[in-house]
């Protein structure tokens, strides 16, 4: 019965740090829609800067702002510089350079940082909380990812529902003719949108790496797992990458637990292509609509 | 009229087989006059090729795009590791490659049945969840698949009727390297002969018109569910054969040699190439296999350490691929050829000219 509790608990703790990633891929399939599989490596490439702003001897609290404010400015960049010129053209086109973009990114952090493991801190104990006598799986690191994680998600909720930003970049989202029209500025909603969705996705590298190693490669299946998430929850509904990512997380966290973790992989891709098969709207798909 | 067709469809197969001896004459100048370290090069260039083939005719002629292709790979190498465990192994190369293929075939035909529905970022999602979870079952299954160490390959012995064959032809003796990248030439060689016939025929034309719009290749009578699964049985046929002559090469079949990396390599080869051509297929393998070591000693001399020189070169395709994309999306085949056509075009000023097709859309 612990086991099981416990499972339950690091699996909702992931499912956070899922959540957040498939957030960020959201945020950018509806604005462009692109799914954003360089996301991964814009988010290691932001944990690593935090990892030497840590290691220059600054706080960890100095890191993760630095992390977040260049993962803003990555995200701006890369979708002024090289995703504008292919939005609206064929999708391939879009999906072979975001690809492009990952090995670029990868090989740019192999050379700067190395490519080795390097251990990152983590600003809160990583032993086990104790509730009544036991100790169980939640340690102050996992609380503060549910807590960040549950914070820029109501952030974000926020923009978009009670700022004139926000309402602008809904309306870029929906119909970009129409909001030209009505003298928003579409580009500029466009990369402030990648620039968000960068920001949620360095939150998402950062929760990930705290205590533990990072790598150029350590985000790698942590892009599959959003990517399931985020299909889970439709692509396109903010919500729904939330709840796919708690249900992937716990789902995962069980297959590791009960099963063997070198399986976790392939029971995500099982859980994908089942929802592709069955719902490929994602779980609370209601128009009948093709899109897959 | 249709005597016409019917000579020139022998036509193009004559100019195949031309082609296809050609390159076998090729072959065996330059395996024989290199040295083993440049062979084993090679071989390596042919299992790059061979599957950057397989890929380009996914996703240049069909559409289809997948980056589950080093995954692929790795069920073909699986299966020649199998085969061949040790020397007393007597199951003939050519029964091993193509037992590869067989079973390649089989994953792929499943896996195309899932990606005939899907298309564009949801085909790239689950192709790649399917690159970073097959190394997961070779983990998972240590006793069988050895686990992280991986299998060893045992190459047979080259037979001597082989030895005495080369000998006859070139006077000099086989060494192993070179009988590696024999095999991995010749089985080259075979599968574009095939690629290149498929794709010329009847079953290409399908692949192109389910590529270009689906809803006219409906109305026209092809299946277009067929026309994808059986892309992508093709395109992982050829694979697994990859695997098979990358087993031989690295005589290891390990995990950490089919990452995400891999596909991803395998992608940059066919796009820096040009999508949907055979030859830019083969340059981009020539520049994955060569260009690695030019890059890291040009980073050496620029004064970065040796770790970092040898990460420049991934950095420099990605680089490159980034800016086919954007600037010159037929790739370098396409670019030539659009350059070529006009050029034709302006001697013959009354000619219209014909605006190549862009990437595959």
């Amino acid at each position: 019965m612990q086991q099981f509790f416990n499972t339950a608990l690091t699996g909702l703790t992931l499912g956070m740090v899922y959540a957040a990633f498939a957030l960020a891929l959201v945020l950018i399939w509806r604005s462009t829609r692109i799914v954003n599989f360089a996301q991964a490596p814009m988010a290691m490439l932001t944990t690593f800067v935090a990892l030497v702003v840590i290691d220059a001897g600054y706080s960890y609290w100095l890191g993760f702002v630095a992390a977040l404010v260049s993962g803003l400015v990555l995200g701006a960049v890369i979708e002024r510089v090289v995703i504008r010129p292919v939005e609206g053209k064929a999708e391939i086109n879009a999906v072979i350079l975001t690809l492009g973009l990952f090995i670029v990114l990868h090989g740019l952090a192999a050379v700067i940082f190395g490519n080795r493991y390097r251990s990152f801190p983590a600003p809160f104990g990583l032993e086990g909380l104790t509730v009544g006598g036991t100790t169980i799986a939640l340690n102050g690191f996992g609380v503060f990812t549910i807590v960040s994680v549950l914070v820029v998600m109501g952030l974000l909720v926020a923009l978009f529902r009670y700022t004139d930003v926000g309402l602008r970049m809904r309306a870029s989202a929906f119909n970009q003719e129409v909001a030209r029209l009505l003298g928003v500025k579409v580009g500029a909603m466009l990369t402030l949108g990648w620039a968000l969705a960068s920001v949620v996705g360095s939150l998402a590298g950062l929760l990930i790496a705290g205590g533990s190693l990072v790598h150029p490669s350590y985000m790698d299946s942590v892009v599959v797992f959003g990517f399931v998430a985020a299909v889970l929850g439709g692509l396109d509904s903010p919500l729904g990458a939330v709840v796919g990512g708690l249900i992937l997380g716990v789902s995962l966290s069980f297959v590791s637990g009960y099963v063997g973790s070198q399986l976790v992989a392939l029971a995500a891709l099982v859980i994908l292509m089942l929802v592709l098969t069955l719902k490929p709207g994602g779980l609370f798909a209601q128009a009948p609509e093709r899109r897959v | 009229m249709r005597d016409r067709i019917v000579s020139l469809r022998r036509h193009v197969l004559a100019r195949h087989l031309f082609l296809a001896l050609v390159g076998l004459l090729v072959v065996v100048v330059v395996v024989e006059s290199v040295s083993d370290y440049r062979n084993t090069q090679l071989a390596s260039m042919a299992y790059l090729g061979i599957a950057a083939g397989g890929l380009t005719v996914l996703t240049g002629i069909n559409g289809q795009i997948s980056l589950g292709h080093g995954a692929l790979m790795a069920i073909g190498a699986y299966t020649s590791a199998l085969l061949l465990p040790d020397r007393d192994a007597t199951v003939p190369l050519t029964v091993v490659v193509l037992a590869a293929v067989a079973v390649t075939l089989v994953v792929g035909a499943a896996v195309g049945l899932a990606a005939a529905r899907l298309h564009g970022p949801y085909l790239a999602g689950a192709t790649l969840a399917l690159a970073v979870a097959v190394p997961g079952i070779a983990l998972y299954f240590k006793e069988t698949l050895g686990g992280e160490q991986g299998l060893r390959v045992v190459m047979p012995d080259i037979p001597v009727w082989v030895l005495d064959a080369v000998f006859f032809v070139t006077g000099q003796d086989l060494t192993r390297s070179r009988f590696t990248a024999y095999v991995g030439w010749l089985t080259l060689i075979v599968v574009f002969l095939l690629l290149a016939n498929l794709s010329a025929g009847r079953t290409g034309r399908r692949w192109r018109a389910v590529r270009d719009d689906e809803v006219s290749a409906e109305l026209a009578g092809i299946d277009l569910g067929r026309a994808r699964v059986s892309a992508f049985m093709v395109s992982a046929a050829a694979a697994g054969a990859a695997g098979a002559i990358l087993a031989f090469t690295v005589k290891l079949a390990a995990p950490s040699a089919f990452t995400l990396t891999l596909s991803l390599t395998l992608l940059a080869a066919i796009v820096l190439g040009g999508l949907g051509s055979l030859a830019g297929a083969l340059i981009g393998a020539a520049l994955l296999t060569f260009l690695p070591s030019v890059v890291t000693d040009i980073g050496r001399n620029a004064g970065l350490s040796d770790i970092q020189a040898a990460e420049l070169a991934p950095l420099v395709y990605g680089l490159v691929m980034v800016a086919v994309i954007l600037l010159a999306p037929t790739g370098i085949v396409g670019s030539l050829r659009s350059g070529l056509q006009r050029a034709r075009s302006r001697r013959r000023t009354t000619s219209p000219t014909t605006t190549s097709k862009g990437t595959a859309s």
